[in-house]
């Protein structure tokens, strides 16, 4: 066992500043999404946008599928990376109102891997892949917007419909979207 | 005799009467003599006990559950100058447990309480309290102590105070830890009858982040279940708490446990919920529960570990005894069971795996940060192939260069023609690379030679 200090001494104020290159040591949190947005490989339908490069822990993901229901759509997710991160999910918004199963209409995303799955594991990527195939696979098992589920379960040439209304800013039932098509 | 008592009544601070003071015989049996089991390094004298009264200086983090017992332990064991930091103000629903509190303190400072209630209370020690958050201090605060001792209830809290003590670390030119950098950490947990103590020796053994798997996840619902499908009266307050009080947004601010009108609203309308689906069971205490994300305390589990804690403290403070190796769990559900070990210190952990290393650069008015990332690729060391590259000046995050993401790679472009001066990288700045070829974003110390030969 090593020594770790001498009783005899006493620590002073200060003392360590004094060395030399002393600064601020980036956080866990800062240094895992660093190696995360470096690795970034994201599939041609999805591009990130961080509005201050400076801030790696805050930025916007849009999502423009080019098949299934949702194709020519275009959705922006936002993302907030705590500072427990990756010990805990990033915290995602859809940005975009969507008429969709598995995302409400207050942007709330029902995702497994951004709750109740979460793994430190899991990166950045994981996330995005797992939205985008939301949008190839709306989920009517496992609903957030319940109206949309049982659309797509009873009567899915309705739902294609109405999703295409909701992307061209029309009402469906008493909700007016916004238009979001490319 | 009579000299020591009435010092000791007076609260005199002349350490010699206080010292022959017959409160600290059981003490003396410990620290003047010696023993088969004491650590090498450690002499019986009368000078173990005039350290831990004059020299020692102790940080104790929170002034809660487990603040309370250790600050009362080590007043008790006759360590001289505490210091506590704690951010919370005194709650009824403490004051069961956190004895150093009482009616009339309710809304003030824990910390202050508790340092006034020991400072009356034991005269052979002096508690200087902070009424703050531990975020509020830097390096010079947390460097003045010898060993650091933690009763939080927050992970976010111990990863920072780990970080800041893992960045306090001087490393000799062969990579080991200069040991004299080494500011002990002891951390104690409880949940209920659940709790654990452990001796983090900062750069030596594992750290808190080596080991963020062994703390509990959180409990959290499927949203779909508690949108649609809520079997628990949990779900129904998930519910309000999540999608209904950002619909609704009741006193215009983000939702404060803290608040009782707050809380009577969640109660509410969780009750309302929880009656369309005939679900029994939420209470209001249940809904602050929810709220607060509140852990169960149970004074007798704080008094175990804290005990444990200031023991840890006071044998690395004294070297009168090895310390325990160096995670101890325990657990009285049902009969008592404890079991120590030494969780591994991991090769990639994010905080303490990362020997900060030197990299050596000629000219910082002519070398470019183009210049230096191709260092980083073709250099035998690095070999990296498309390194994401950042800094802190003046504590704030600033990146560098990534090419993996358009946005940042356009507005960072401009930076690769510029010389490390221009950037603000001065001597000794660390920058923080990543690169798919590491496991990990490593830290980089920037050293200068300008217009003298390297030596090797």
């Amino acid at each position: 066992m090593i020594k770790l200090f001498s009783l005899k001494q006493q620590k002073k104020d200060g003392e360590q500043l004094a060395r030399t290159g002393q600064q601020k040591k980036a956080s866990a949190a800062q240094l895992r999404i660093q190696k995360d947005i470096n690795e970034l490989n994201l599939p041609k339908t999805c591009a990130t946008e961080f509005p201050d490069p400076n801030d790696l822990l805050n930025f916007k993901l849009t999502i423009c599928p080019d098949e299934g229901f949702y194709r020519n759509g275009r959705f922006v997710f936002s993302f907030r990376v705590g500072p427990n991160y990756p010990h805990e999910p990033p915290k995602v918004k859809c940005e975009t109102q969507v008429y969709h199963p598995n995302i409400d209409l207050e942007g709330n995303v029902c995702l497994n891997i951004l709750r109740e799955d979460w793994n430190p594991v899991l990166t950045i990527s994981s996330i995005v892949y797992g939205l985008q195939f939301l949008f190839l696979e709306p989920n009517p098992e496992d609903p957030l917007n319940k109206e949309a589920a049982d659309q797509l379960q009873s009567n899915r040439a309705l739902f294609e419909r109405n999703v295409l209304r909701a992307m061209q800013g029309h009402t469906v039932g008493d909700t007016q979207f916004e238009a979001c098509l490319k | 005799m009579a000299a020591d008592i009435l010092s000791v009544l007076s609260g005199s601070p002349n350490p010699l009467t206080s010292l022959n003071s017959k409160r600290w015989n059981s003490l003396r049996h410990i620290l003047e003599r010696p023993g088969p089991f004491c650590k090498s390094d450690f002499t019986a004298s009368a000078e173990n006990l005039e350290a831990l009264q004059t020299v020692l200086k102790i940080l104790v983090i929170g002034a809660g559950g487990l603040g309370c017992e250790l600050l009362k332990d080590l007043a008790m064991m006759g360590f001289g100058n505490l210091h506590v930091i704690d951010m919370d103000t005194i709650e009824l629903s403490n004051l069961n447990r956190q004895f150093l509190f009482r009616r009339k303190d309710l809304g003030l400072s824990k910390a202050e309480c508790a340092a006034r209630f020991i400072n009356e209370r034991v005269p052979t020690c002096h508690v200087t309290s902070h009424f703050a958050k531990i975020q509020d201090f830097d390096e010079s605060f947390y460097s003045q102590f010898h060993i650091i001792v933690c009763g939080l209830d927050s992970i976010v809290a111990r990863r920072w105070i780990n970080g800041m003590l893992i960045s306090m670390l001087d490393y000799n030119e062969d990579g080991s830890v200069d040991p004299s950098t080494i500011i002990p950490l002891i951390d104690g947990g409880t949940e209920g009858f659940k709790g654990n103590a452990r001796v983090i020796l900062p750069g030596l053994t594992s750290c808190i982040e080596c080991t963020l798997d062994l703390f509990p996840p959180q409990v959290t619902y499927p949203l779909c279940t508690i949108a649609n499908t809520p079997r628990l009266p949990e779900h129904c307050i998930e519910y309000v708490k999540i999608i209904q009080w950002e619909k609704e947004n009741p006193f215009s601010a983000p939702l404060d446990g803290d608040d009782p009108q707050h809380v009577a609203w969640v109660y509410e309308r969780s009750l309302e919920r929880a009656n369309q689906y005939n679900i029994s069971g939420i209470t209001y205490r249940l809904v602050q529960g929810v709220i607060k994300n509140i852990i169960p305390a149970v004074a007798s589990t704080n008094a175990v570990i804290a005990a444990a804690c200031a023991t840890e403290v006071f044998k690395l403070g004294t070297s009168c005894y090895d310390n325990m190796n160096n995670y101890m769990n325990f657990n009285d559900i049902e009969g008592i069971y404890t079991y120590t070990y030494p969780p591994e210190k991991s090769d990639t952990c994010l905080a303490c795996s990362n020997t900060p290393q030197d990299l050596n650069v000629d000219d910082p008015n002519t070398t470019t940060l183009d210049d230096l990332i191709k260092i980083l690729c073709e250099s035998q060391r690095f070999q990296l192939k498309s390194p994401g590259l950042t800094t802190i000046i003046d504590g704030k995050n600033k990146t560098l260069y990534m090419s993996a993401v358009k946005s940042i790679e356009q507005q960072t472009r401009a930076n690769l023609t510029m010389s490390l001066a221009e950037l603000g990288l001065y001597d000794g700045a660390s920058i923080m690379v990543s690169d798919v070829n590491m496991p990990t974003t490593i830290q980089l110390i920037l050293k200068y030679h300008p217009n003298e030969v390297e030596m090797k």
